[in-house]
């Protein structure tokens, strides 16, 4: 039988070898390679809708939602990656259709797409990204807005491949 | 006099829950959402309404309502409470099923929903109890309500003040401050009576 001493050293000392650890197991594969791949956010998945189409911008417009897409390990832009957008906005709620679309990155792994103005819902302003092509690893984002204002948001995937 | 301070007491009490109430009809967000989350929306609103009028009514605090006529109303009130709490959680649900069983499951990415999460199984506690509350005796049932008396205070205090929601924020924060003095009024006077009628009972 073990006996298990605790003091302060032995938690400090133990504490940190398993948080090393479990940090390290975290990003063992991104150390490896370079840039670490995004993980998916909570709640960033609620009211998809699978295959939403790529549209010029959602509605009338007035809000812009960008980002960059790119590789884990070697951060190398990707190009014509189709991003899913959507969100609660003055035109529509995030579970209708018509909240939804999707746009593609450029040669420099960059998306841009024009939605309606983003309103609080649920307690928060916040918009909803997905990648979900199959080539790479799934990932939903859920960014939320600094205050109900903002014009504009941000989200950036790295992606790992599936 | 008497009269004088008795209607100051009731316009104080209609102003704190009218001017919220107001404002949070005249939101520009309303305008952007559908009914039924409307409806949920204002039905948390009310909760937090009555979380005022409980320790008020139970203290003995309002004028003109008799011991026996405030501790009725309290337990009236507690039933509405909780129909409003089951509209609040149920329309919500309807808005949006997956936000909602992220906020219940206690992995919502949203801070406010634990805390609000945690009064509701407060509330249905405090509910459930004061079914069975000749059962448990006096004593018990004091402990039981007030703990969780506590719980609900705070976790719906915090949860209704970190929403982003239709209440405007100062009458928010203001309504918050008096449901909190509320609850701390009414266990301290209850407790310094328990003090008084001690000797007695020993």
């Amino acid at each position: 039988m073990t006996i298990l001493v605790l003091n302060r050293r032995s938690v400090l000392v133990g504490g940190g070898a398993a948080f090393a650890t479990g940090v390290s197991a975290l990003a063992l594969p991104a150390c490896a390679q370079g840039v670490a791949p995004t993980p998916s956010m909570p709640g960033g998945a609620n009211n998809y809708i699978k295959g939403a189409p790529t549209v010029a911008r959602i509605g009338k417009g007035g809000f812009w939602m960008s980002g960059t897409v790119r590789r884990a390990g070697d951060g190398a832009p990707l190009a014509g990656q189709r991003i899913q957008i959507w969100a609660h906005t003055v035109e529509g709620q995030e579970h209708e259709p018509k909240s939804h679309g999707a746009t593609l990155t450029d040669k420099n792994g960059a998306f841009r797409l024009e939605i309606p103005q983003i309103v609080p819902v649920f307690g928060q302003p916040h918009g909803h990204l997905a990648y979900d092509s199959g080539e790479f690893k799934t990932v939903f984002l859920r960014p939320v807005m600094r205050s109900a204002k903002q014009t504009s948001l941000e989200a950036h995937f790295v992606l790992q491949p599936a | 006099m008497k009269t004088a301070k008795a209607t100051l007491i009731w316009a104080a009490l209609a102003a704190a829950l009218g001017v919220p109430l107001a404002l949070a009809a005249a939101s520009p967000l309303l305008q952007w959402r559908g009914a039924v989350y409307i409806v949920a929306g204002f039905a948390g609103i009310i909760v937090l309404f009555l979380m005022l009028v409980q320790p008020l009514l139970i203290a003995g605090d309002l004028p003109g309502l008799s011991a026996y006529r405030g501790r009725r109303i309290h337990h009236w009130i507690g039933a509405a409470l909780v129909a409003a709490l089951a509209i609040h959680v149920g329309g919500l649900w309807i808005t949006s099923p997956p936000d909602m069983i992220d906020a219940l499951l206690l992995r919502s990415p949203t801070p406010f929903s634990a805390w609000g999460v945690v009064a509701m199984w407060a509330i249905l506690a405090v509910a459930l109890l004061a079914l069975f509350r000749r059962r448990l005796g006096p004593r018990a049932w004091r402990v039981a309500h007030l703990s969780l008396a506590a719980v609900i205070v705070a976790g719906g205090v915090v949860h209704a003040m970190l929403v982003e929601g239709t209440m405007e924020t100062v009458s928010k924060l203001a309504l918050c401050a008096l449901v909190v003095a509320a609850a701390v009024k009414a266990v301290a006077g209850l407790l310094a009576r328990r003090r008084r009628a001690a000797p007695r009972a020993r």
